[in-house]
């Protein structure tokens, strides 16, 4: 029963600690809205442009090589998934584990090679 | 004390402690933060022929950064008309509020500790995960130019940076056989990881610097192309919560190095008599002035170079670094 308490122990510091987090910027917000000043004029409120009238919208299509990045992050994000139960487990699996990893990173890094090979690493 | 409060049951006594605990660490971070930002500038200064700031405060300008804080507590706020606000305000939250939990799990010495994670690690890499999302939301919500283009910046930035980080922890992972940062300390007793990892820990400190915004890898806020990347809208203590994000990741991560790499508050052979928490404390500072030393040296990088080198140097040094790891173990441990 104990290591369940710990464990709910643990968890319940975590909780504290987000609501603490979520807390002072609540309680610092709050109090710079009584401290500080309002005088509001319409120029404040322009979006900044380097002293120029803003055009149009900022949000608009964007550079699709951002995208391609996400996609690689999700990949290899997946795989750090797979790479640490096995790291903890090492002891216990030995060194047949330790060849299958090979090969499931040498797997990932062809796909690494592939993509650097169609230049999606390449910002240009 | 923490150990006997821990293995209780849990009830709102509990939550009592664990708050005045936990108000108590927000307090001490937040001098960290504000005597950090001065030891940056002094740092910076005496690097640069200069002395930095020596007015408010005294010879050595003690109070200068408690100066900004008012000021800045004190000014305007202007949120933009073409904003969109909900998420605007959002914003400064999303990303301070992951950077002051991951600090939860960190072992700061044998009975100076938060919550004992048996997913400490994980818990660390996935929380810290979250802050982008309020980085890329700041950046979205001003509807500016220059903070969209910063804010898609850090994100591809962060995203990139994180997988070396990740995986080149796995060799630490390996050594210790757990994810739990107390038992990652403990094996360090006799040996630091830096020693038997040292692949990891260059991959690690390189991406670590990427992760924190800090040059050379600062493109996300590079003033000389995008004024100030995504919080070019943000003013007054909204503003400040982003830069205090950034230094509260500065001492989380410096903290994280410290314990997987730098043995956490093991003592250096013959000097135990010291006490964890001041040897904890040294290696942390080495940390956090090696970070300042990097900014005061290097110069920034091209947005094109910044992203080759997270994938195509630090990514398959960090692959390779799982195998050296696996074949050190085999044969010397």
């Amino acid at each position: 029963m104990d290591f369940y308490h710990l464990y709910q122990n643990n968890y319940l510091i975590v909780a504290v600690f987000l609501f603490l987090g979520i807390l002072l910027p609540v309680v610092a917000l709050t109090a710079g809205r009584v401290l500080r000043p309002y005088k509001p004029s319409a120029e404040k409120y322009t979006t900044y442009e380097s002293g120029i009238e803003p055009f149009h919208q900022s949000w608009v299509q964007y550079n699709v090589r951002y995208y391609l990045f996400a996609l690689m992050f999700v990949i290899f994000d997946v795989e750090t998934v797979f790479l640490y139960p096995w790291a903890v487990a090492y002891e216990e699996l030995g060194v047949f584990a330790l060849i299958e990893m090979g090969i499931f990173v040498v797997l990932l890094t062809l796909g690494l090679v592939y993509a650097w090979k169609k230049k999606v690493l390449k910002w240009t | 004390m923490m150990e006997d409060l821990l293995y209780a049951e849990p009830g709102w006594t509990h939550v009592a402690i664990f708050f005045a605990l936990g108000a108590a660490l927000l307090a001490t971070v937040l001098g960290f933060v504000t005597y950090a930002i001065l030891a940056e500038r002094k740092v910076l200064g005496f690097m640069q022929m200069r002395t930095g700031p020596n007015r408010v405060g005294g010879r050595f300008g003690l109070l200068q950064t408690v100066a900004d804080v008012f000021k800045l507590l004190l000014k305007e706020d202007t949120i933009p008309k073409l904003a969109d606000r909900p998420l605007f305000i959002l914003a400064p939250v999303i990303a301070f509020a992951p950077a002051f939990m991951v600090l939860a799990t960190i072992p700061f010495s044998e009975n100076m500790q938060f919550a004992n994670l048996g997913v400490g690690l994980l818990y660390y890499v996935a929380v810290s995960g979250i802050s982008t999302i309020g980085i890329l939301m700041g950046g979205w919500a001003s509807n500016n130019k220059y903070s969209l283009l910063g804010g898609m910046r850090a994100a591809a930035q962060m995203i990139s940076y994180e997988i070396p980080l990740v995986i080149s922890v796995i060799g630490v992972i390996l050594f210790a056989g757990s994810m739990n940062l107390n038992e990652i300390v403990r094996g360090q007793e006799n040996i630091a990881y830096i020693f038997l990892t040292p692949i990891g820990f260059i991959v690690f400190l390189v991406s670590s610097i990427a992760e924190l915004n800090r040059t050379p890898f600062d493109l996300p806020e590079a003033e000389s192309e995008l004024v100030a990347g995504y919080h070019v809208e943000y003013s007054g203590f909204r503003w400040a919560f982003f830069m205090l994000t950034e230094y509260v990741y500065l001492f989380a991560m410096a903290s994280l190095t410290t314990v997987l790499f730098l043995g956490g508050w093991n003592p250096i052979p013959f000097l135990d008599f010291i006490p964890g928490v001041i040897w904890f404390g040294i290696k942390f500072s080495l940390v956090v002035f090696f970070m300042i030393w990097i900014r005061g040296t290097l110069p920034r990088l091209r947005a094109d170079q910044l992203m080759g080198f997270a994938w195509k140097v630090l990514l398959p040094l960090a692959l390779l670094n799982i195998f050296v790891s696996a074949a050190v173990k085999e044969l010397f441990l």
